[in-house]
């Protein structure tokens, strides 16, 4: 018996080439193509208002939950009026109106979808909301 | 308290503590999100092929055919394929069926005195329950964090996503499998203090990899459900290092560094522990090979040749003196 040998070779090694090839999936996948993040386009309407119903940070991290409270709000509790630490008062609205979220942040493409795709996340906002029309 | 389990929850406390320490008061951003990911991937990797070739250096001389049913026989008698396969194709479906279905701890029984001395076998599913809602759970979360880690996410991501967050509860909505994971990860932790023979033959290796991953999986709920980071930044990190494009984003959370170190832990250690059991059920000598002891003849690999004295040589030694002694010989 020599020492070191392997036994059953062929099988060993085409189980470990399968193991580094599953192992390596998020290397290869990629193909080391760069992927930055999405820049977010802000309509002209959103500039011009510069603030939204709270600090940006915040809104990045904890935008569905303000929606998931606002729909609970007034759905129901027919409670519609969202006063912003800053004092000022909004109408607790996704997508009717001029001050609602999309009122706002006008294209859903440039806007909603590019972080959520990025991420991939896939909101179920518009199962029962009408999609905005892109204004192109 | 017993100093196995108390010197694991320490020790994964420590490793708690050192991202923050390292991240929040040290700044060290690069370590804990470039250096250290990079450096676990690789002792898992080469670790796990290390350990898989060395035992590949052993030597299995005989078939271990330890039968769950009927071997083949005679024509006559019916043979159960797939627990006493004597084909590749039967060992491919035991080894299919041990892997994703456990049927191996399925089998678990545990004996009992009843009403004196009459032993019986119970009927013990729970550690088989709990092993499967674990591994798939698992399985599931890390194919669901691949959407960190590609750039587009494959369907197949989305869809195990959808199939995971269905419910539908809370925003951002709660995906099943982080919860089974812990359910199921503070169950096997609980069932190895309670049951007193389990507690006894556990060591600190036993808790460590439990605790570790409870950790994993609470810090992973609170990043998601709770304190909420901000993803775009972190999955900016990740595909970073999975391209290797390695970048550092302001403002990540500290959890995230938290959560990604423990990970590495985890994977680092990964070779050196009883995790190895992944590759090693590939290569249970018990469940991959067929039961061909006597169809074939399975000469051991550590036989070496033995100085023999045949009849033959013996004879033609004492031949004379077999002769004079009126012995009888087959050759005169």
């Amino acid at each position: 018996m020599q020492k070191n040998k392997m036994y059953d070779k062929e099988k060993v090694l085409a189980g470990l080439t399968i193991f580094v090839i599953i192992v390596t999936f998020p290397f290869w996948y990629n193909m080391g193509k760069a992927a930055p993040a999405p820049e977010i386009k802000l309509s002209d309407k959103a500039k011009a208002a510069k603030v939204c119903v709270a600090p940006k940070s915040f809104m990045t991290a904890e935008h569905m939950q303000i929606l998931d409270v606002w729909r609970e709000s007034v759905v129901r509790n027919k409670k519609r009026l969202y006063s912003s630490l800053d004092g000022k008062n909004y109408n607790m609205s996704l997508s009717t109106g001029e001050d609602s979220c999309i009122g706002c942040h006008v294209s859903k493409a440039d806007f909603c979808d590019r972080c959520h795709t990025y991420a991939s996340v896939r909101p179920y906002c518009w199962d029962c909301h009408i999609e905005p029309k892109e204004n192109k | 308290m017993n100093l196995n389990y108390l010197f694991s929850l320490l020790a994964v406390t420590v490793l708690f503590l050192v991202p923050w320490v390292g991240v929040d008061i040290l700044g060290k951003k690069e370590l804990f999100g470039l250096i250290i990911p990079y450096f676990a991937v690789l002792i898992f990797i080469g670790g796990f092929i290390h350990r898989i070739i060395h035992w590949a250096q052993s030597p299995v001389p005989f078939r271990i055919p330890t039968t769950c049913g009927q071997g083949q026989s005679l024509s006559w008698i019916k043979q159960n394929k797939i627990d006493n396969p004597s084909t590749t194709m039967g060992v491919i479906l035991r080894m299919i069926l041990e892997i994703v279905c456990f049927r191996s701890l399925f089998r678990n029984i545990r004996l009992e005195y009843r009403e004196g001395k009459h032993i019986s076998y119970e009927w013990e599913k729970w550690l088989w329950l709990g092993a499967l809602a674990f591994h798939w759970s698992f399985f599931v979360i890390i194919i669901r964090h691949m959407r960190f880690f590609t750039e587009p996410v494959p369907f197949f991501i989305k869809a195990l996503e959808d199939l995971d967050g269905f419910l539908q509860i809370g925003l951002p909505g709660i995906f099943i499998s982080g919860f089974v994971l812990l359910a199921a990860v503070l169950y096997l932790f609980f069932r190895r203090i309670y049951i007193h023979q389990v507690r006894y033959i556990s060591l600190a290796s036993d808790y460590f990899p439990l605790f570790l991953i409870m950790a994993i999986a609470i810090s992973g709920i609170i990043m998601r459900y709770f304190t909420k980071v901000d993803i775009i930044s972190v999955k900016e990190m990740t595909m970073g290092l999975v391209t290797f494009h390695p970048v550092v984003k302001e403002g990540v959370h500290t959890i995230v560094y938290v959560h990604l170190f423990l990970v590495c832990v985890l994977i680092a250690y990964f070779p050196f522990s009883k995790l190895m059991h992944s590759g090693g059920i590939f290569m249970s000598p018990t469940r991959n090979l067929a039961n061909t002891t006597r169809v074939k003849r399975h000469i051991n690999p550590w036989n070496y040749p033995v100085p023999v004295h045949t009849y033959e040589a013996y004879e033609s030694e004492f031949r004379e003196k077999m002769k004079e002694a009126g012995l009888p010989v087959e050759k005169e």
